[in-house]
């Protein structure tokens, strides 16, 4: 009683509807104080920013198309006769699965709409996330103390691979059997246990009656809940660590510099989700994708060729093509290397960008916060090492689609399949020098733009007759910016033997953090920025030309 | 856009313009960071003509949002769902597809380039700068929070009184035991049930085109057939499941052509059977080049070679074709003279 | 006229013409050759013989042999059948190029179907092999659609894809696409099997299972053919739809988020 004559309540009490039902939430929620950190939060403006966006985007028109998709479609591999309106399959014996997929397609209105939807969405999504991944890479933006939220989000991209290998199979048609095929002869290429799991997880031997109901159960429950639980919280992290901003003008590793949520980001943000739901069903509304009704019900005797599985898994299918048919046979026992190889550098292959960010740290031994961006020609190792790896799964996604390489380009599948080969080892290789190349090459250009100046085209006659190029003299913001990235030195171990000449103990892991070092920060790989004393030395000394 | 003569009553009645820092060329550091550059006004903030303009578009698009949701509706009543259309340069498609993925489409870009045209054009475009603050806890902060959990595990005895503590990480490591368990039915284990086919002594081999028993005149040399054994049929409950084991394929060599000696021995008349699952990981393996006597296999380009006992001679296969023994009973029917001898599709670590 | 007169230096130029008259000569026999109906189709039976081994000595028999029994150029053509000749010289892979690369691709067939009909005769006079298919053989009619697609996705998907797109073989060859092939190609193509081509025979594929397919194939891949859901993409799966995501997905998406966040013109100062 007392307290609802206090002023503060009684000020409350007058306020217009909407204050007031603001006001019943917080006395339950504490939703102003939530609100007064996050309602004017500053996002600064990049486009590469928005990235994340399109995966969140995609990722929540799969959930609402999906549960739509459910509400049709029958996980169960009960053999039925067709009798739908599609008829070059009439009378032909397949699976509930496939049989539902047919009438969501053809006798639900709009059912092959959302279908579309789905699974251009999917294709998106994963896209998105490997740009984005990319994205926070090249820029450094994994440092700390943002490493959890790359190992959260490298997760997403995995159990995005999953759920969309899972989803793919769902219609029970012959293009996605065979993937499953795939699957499970790669489950029995496993040592000791591959059998057994294989026997569990299609409940017997291949394709038996159950395995559409537990990649149903898998697809729709258990990998998009974890998916959307690691969501909600790198969310939360990006809202609590705020976000990165490349260096320049008034940005320091202090403030973020951008407009407030409310009510700029409010508007973009999601005016940006409308703009990717509208963008997609345009694409679903004028492009088919994965038209089950022309490769037909899945029959373990039929294949077609082109058998390829969605793009993300595209890198696994090539490394099982290229590699070579290795097998042992010992004691009464097979070791299906040639199988069992891909499947162990599968996840190696992804294992390695994910921990990089832990390694680099450790190289640079730096455990301050950073939150300005690097550009990547400032990171000439960190970028070539990433370019590396991208060549690596890109030549392996080349790889899995090599029969259509050969075919669109004239070529042997088998010289195709050779160059995969060579390619895997050699082309991360040249792809790290050339890189590495190319970024010392535009630190350089950096520095002479601040030490000459920009280049204006306008050539001026000198009175003893020489030609020059006249450079006009940077900004203070282009100074900055052009100056504000750091510079490690490479980690001096110092001398083995002190002056005693007793030899002092380093160990093995220390050596290799300096050579590391050395390879990152030594004089072949960084360009040293310009000083101020080299700055002020050449202006004064050349004069304004 | 020109910006140049604007009349007085188009400005907006305040204009901000000492935001930001000024410029001031720092004469100690040339690199010094200056601060953020000062506040440009748009079009939109100075000229009241385009700031209505702003407005107009925005609202526009929104009207052509409802429009196209209006549309999407008409579409869903009105156009037949079985009803193709011919749409240059796209080809023949479903009209309904095509109707409500336009409609539906434009409705929701039309909202979010509403809402983006909004904030782009008539938001405050002022750059705000926040602090941050260090993510890491400040040094008491940090004392209190130790000394809170030390204080708590020292009430809880947990680390004088160890029994507890044992007997607890004991059973709580078992415990999900009970669903390891509950995983066992699954499947069933796998025994040799990969080991053995549908085929055995005596298994007409039946022409999937045609399901009727093959005569070795059928076949002729360049042929491409595939077989099932005699007794299992396309409406059998198992048939998935056995037909993934007993996929045959059969071609026709001249005897001469053959290389492998217990190729020959197994053939009738230069008529070889092969597993049409391959060695790889299974996929039905079926690209018969008939002149060079490779069948190719279209998922992982494992080649082997049908007139050299099927060995591999490409690809990521590690062993050959397995081969079914044949020969002609007594009506003149081909049959199996057996299951096949060693395991087919993918191999396993139980194969040997 | 400009067009003729360059390609009279052709060098194939003097085998048109030559066959042109030979043609021309022979249907003026047809059509002058009096007679019963049996005498005269036994006559143009013989005359078109005749007529086929002047085109084959012209055209085919420097690398399969003045007999037809091949050479170290060409395999033997006895006993190919009438089926054989009507598919390579009909889809224009006969005569074939001097030299080729994996396998004789299908181009513009230089001989008018009175020519192949001599030519056929003639080959099919050296041994017996298929006879050139009827209408009603690969005809729409009594075909059965869906047991046509099983029968695709057993006999044939495995090299020409689920809707008849073509793929690859080994080294460089190829399995060509079928759109747009002719039915009677089609057919005599499974019958005969073409160069690394598997034939299908009657034996072992019915004539109804070869009619079921070629209207299966009618229905997935003509030009009247119905892609429901858009754009076909190739008919070739998932690679070229990853493309299409990438470059105008995530490309258009990206594009409209650089428009999001860029920077709103500025007025220019007066």
């Amino acid at each position: 009683m007392s307290t609802a004559n206090s002023p503060e309540s009684r000020s409350r009490g007058k306020a217009p509807a909407g204050e007031r039902l603001a006001d019943w939430a917080d006395g339950r929620l504490g939703i102003y104080s939530l609100a007064k950190a996050n309602m004017r939060k500053i996002f600064p403006d990049h486009w590469s920013f928005m990235l994340g966006e399109v995966c969140m985007y995609s990722f929540i028109i799969i959930i609402l198309t999906g549960v739509y998709l459910t509400l049709f479609f029958h996980p169960s591999m009960n053999e039925v006769e067709y009798h739908g309106s599609y008829v070059p399959l009439q009378g032909q014996l397949m699976s509930e699965a496939f049989n539902s997929t047919l009438h969501i397609s053809f006798d639900v209105r709009g059912g092959l709409l959302i279908r579309q939807i789905h699974h251009w969405a999917a294709l998106i999504f994963l896209a998105g996330m490997f740009v984005h991944m990319m994205r926070v890479f090249f820029t450094g933006a994994f440092r700390k103390p943002r490493e959890v939220n790359w190992l959260f989000g490298f997760l997403l991209f995995v159990l995005g691979m999953f759920t969309g290998f899972t989803g793919y199979s769902l219609p029970d048609d012959l293009l996605s059997g065979t993937g499953v095929r795939f699957m499970e002869g790669a489950i029995l290429s496993v040592p000791i246990v591959g059998t057994y799991i294989s026997f569990f997880l299609f409940g017997g031997e291949f394709p038996g009656g159950d395995f559409v109901a537990r990649f149903y159960s898998i697809h729709i429950l258990l990998l998009p809940g974890i998916m959307l639980g690691l969501m909600v919280a790198h969310l939360i992290l990006v809202f609590y660590h705020k976000h990165t901003q490349f260096a320049g003008p008034g940005k320091s590793n202090k403030n973020v510099v951008g407009m407030p949520l409310l009510p700029v980001y409010m508007a973009k943000a999601g005016g940006f989700f409308f703009l990717v739901f509208g963008v997609i069903a345009i694409i679903a509304a004028i492009a088919q994708i994965n038209p089950i009704w022309a490769i037909g019900p899945y029959r373990p005797d039929q294949v077609s060729t082109g058998a390829q599985p969605d793009w993300y898994m595209g890198f696994a299918e090539g490394l099982i093509r290229f590699m070579p048919g290795w097998e042992i046979n010992l004691w009464g026992h097979t070791l299906v290397l040639g199988v069992f190889i891909p499947l162990v550098l599968f996840p190696l292959v992804l294992a390695v960008i994910a921990v990089y960010p832990f390694i680099e740290a450790w190289i640079t031994g730096d455990k301050r916060e950073h939150h300005i961006l690097d550009r990547p020609r400032n990171a000439p190792t960190r970028t070539a090492f990433g370019v590396a790896w991208i060549t690596i799964y890109m030549i392996t996604l080349v790889g899995g689609g090599n029969d259509l390489w050969a075919t669109h380009f004239h070529l042997s599948i088998n010289a195709v399949t050779w160059f995969v080969r060579i390619g895997f080892f050699v082309g991360p290789v040249i792809a790290f020098v050339v890189t590495k190349r190319i970024c010392l090459g535009l630190q350089r250009r950096d520095r002479d733009k601040v030490l000459h100046g920009r280049e204006t085209g306008t050539i001026k006659r000198l009175p003893h007759g020489e030609f020059i190029e006249v450079h006009e003299p940077l900004s203070q913001e282009a100074l900055h910016t052009l100056t504000a990235h750091e510079q490690y030195q490479p980690l001096e171990i110092g001398p083995t033997v002190d002056e005693n000449g007793v030899e002092r103990k380093v160990k093995a892991t220390e050596k290799l953090r300096a050579k590391l070092s050395e390879t990152y920060f030594g004089e072949e790989s960084q360009i040293p920025k310009p000083t101020v004393e080299e700055y002020k030395e050449i202006t004064s000394g050349h004069g304004h030309h | 856009m020109s910006s140049q003569d604007i009349p007085e009553e188009n400005l907006p009645a305040e204009q901000d313009h000492a935001h930001g820092a000024v410029k001031v060329a720092d004469e100690e550091n040339p690199f010094a960071d200056p601060g953020l550059p000062p506040h440009e006004h748009r079009i939109q903030d100075i000229d009241e003509r385009a700031a209505k303009r702003s407005e107009r578009t925005v609202a526009l698009l929104f009207t052509v949002s409802m429009l196209a949701t209006i549309g999407f509706i008409a579409s869903y009543v009105t156009v037949p769902d079985d009803k193709s259309i011919f749409v240059f340069p796209i080809g023949h498609l479903s009209a309904m597809n095509f109707a409500l993925g336009l409609t539906l489409g434009v409705a929701l870009f039309c909202i979010g380039a509403g809402a983006v045209h909004w904030a782009r054009t008539l938001m405050s475009d002022v750059e705000i700068a926040d602090e941050r603050h260090p993510i890491e806890a400040p040094a008491e902060v940090r004392e209190k929070v130790i000394a809170d959990f030390k204080q708590g595990a020292k009430e809880s005895a947990i680390g004088r009184r160890k029994l507890i503590r044992n007997t607890m990480l004991g059973a709580v490591a078992l415990v999900p035991l009970s669903g390891v368990m509950l995983l066992r039915d699954l499947g069933p284990l796998p025994g040799t049930s990969l080991r053995h086919t549908a085929w055995s002594k005596g298994k007409l081999l039946v022409n999937m085109n045609t399901n009727e028993p093959l005569r070795p005149e059928d076949v002729a040399v360049g042929s491409l057939t595939f077989a099932k054994p005699e007794g299992l049929e396309e409406h059998d409950e198992n048939f998935q499941t056995e037909i993934a084991k007993a996929a045959l394929m059969i071609v026709r060599l001249q005897p001469e052509n053959i290389k492998d000696k217990r190729e020959l021995e197994w053939s009738h008349e230069g008529i070889v059977a092969y597993s049409k699952i391959c060695t790889h990981v299974g996929c039905p393996i079926s690209l018969y080049e008939q002149q060079t006597h490779h069948v190719l296999c279209p998922c992982h380009q494992s080649t082997f070679d049908l007139s050299d006992g099927a060995r591999v001679i490409f690809g990521p296969a590690g062993h050959a074709l397995p081969q079914l023994r044949i020969g002609v009973n007594d009506e003149g029917y081909l049959e199996a003279l057996g299951d096949f001898e060693e395991p087919v599709g993918p191999a396993f670590w139980e194969r040997g | 006229m400009k067009k003729l007169s360059a390609r009279r230096r052709h060098p194939l130029a003097a085998v048109v013409v030559l066959l042109l008259a030979l043609a021309a000569t022979g249907g003026l026999y047809a059509a002058f050759a009096p007679a019963g109906k049996a005498q005269a189709d036994e006559a143009s039976q013989s005359l078109a013989i005749e007529e086929g081994k002047k085109l084959y000595t012209v055209g085919c028999a420097s690398c399969h042999g003045t007999g037809g029994q091949g050479t170290s150029d060409g395999p033997s053509l006895v006993g190919v059948g009438a089926a054989a000749v009507d598919f390579q010289v009909g889809t224009g892979r006969m005569p074939a190029a001097t030299s080729q690369g994996a396998q004789v691709p299908r181009k513009k067939n230089i001989y008018t179907q009175a020519q192949i009909d001599q030519l056929a005769a003639y080959i099919a006079s050296l041994g017996a092999g298929p006879a050139v298919p009827t209408k009603e053989q690969y005809g729409p009619e009594g075909a059965d659609i869906a047991k046509g697609g099983e029968l695709f996705r057993t006999n044939c998907a495995q090299c020409h894809n689920f809707t008849g797109k073509g793929g690859a073989l080994t080294e460089g060859k190829y399995a060509p696409s079928l759109e747009g092939v002719e039915p009677k190609h089609i057919y005599e193509a499974m019958q005969t099997g073409p160069q690394n081509m598997p034939s299908f025979p009657d034996t072992t594929m019915s004539e109804q299972n070869k009619k079921d397919i070629i209207a299966y194939l009618n229905a997935v891949n003509s030009s009247e053919t119905e892609n429901p859901g858009g754009l076909e993409l190739g008919g070739l799966g998932p690679v070229s739809e990853g493309l299409f995501a990438w470059i105008f997905g995530l490309g258009a998406l990206i594009a409209v988020a650089v428009w999001v966040a860029a920077r709103t013109a500025k007025a220019k100062k007066s």
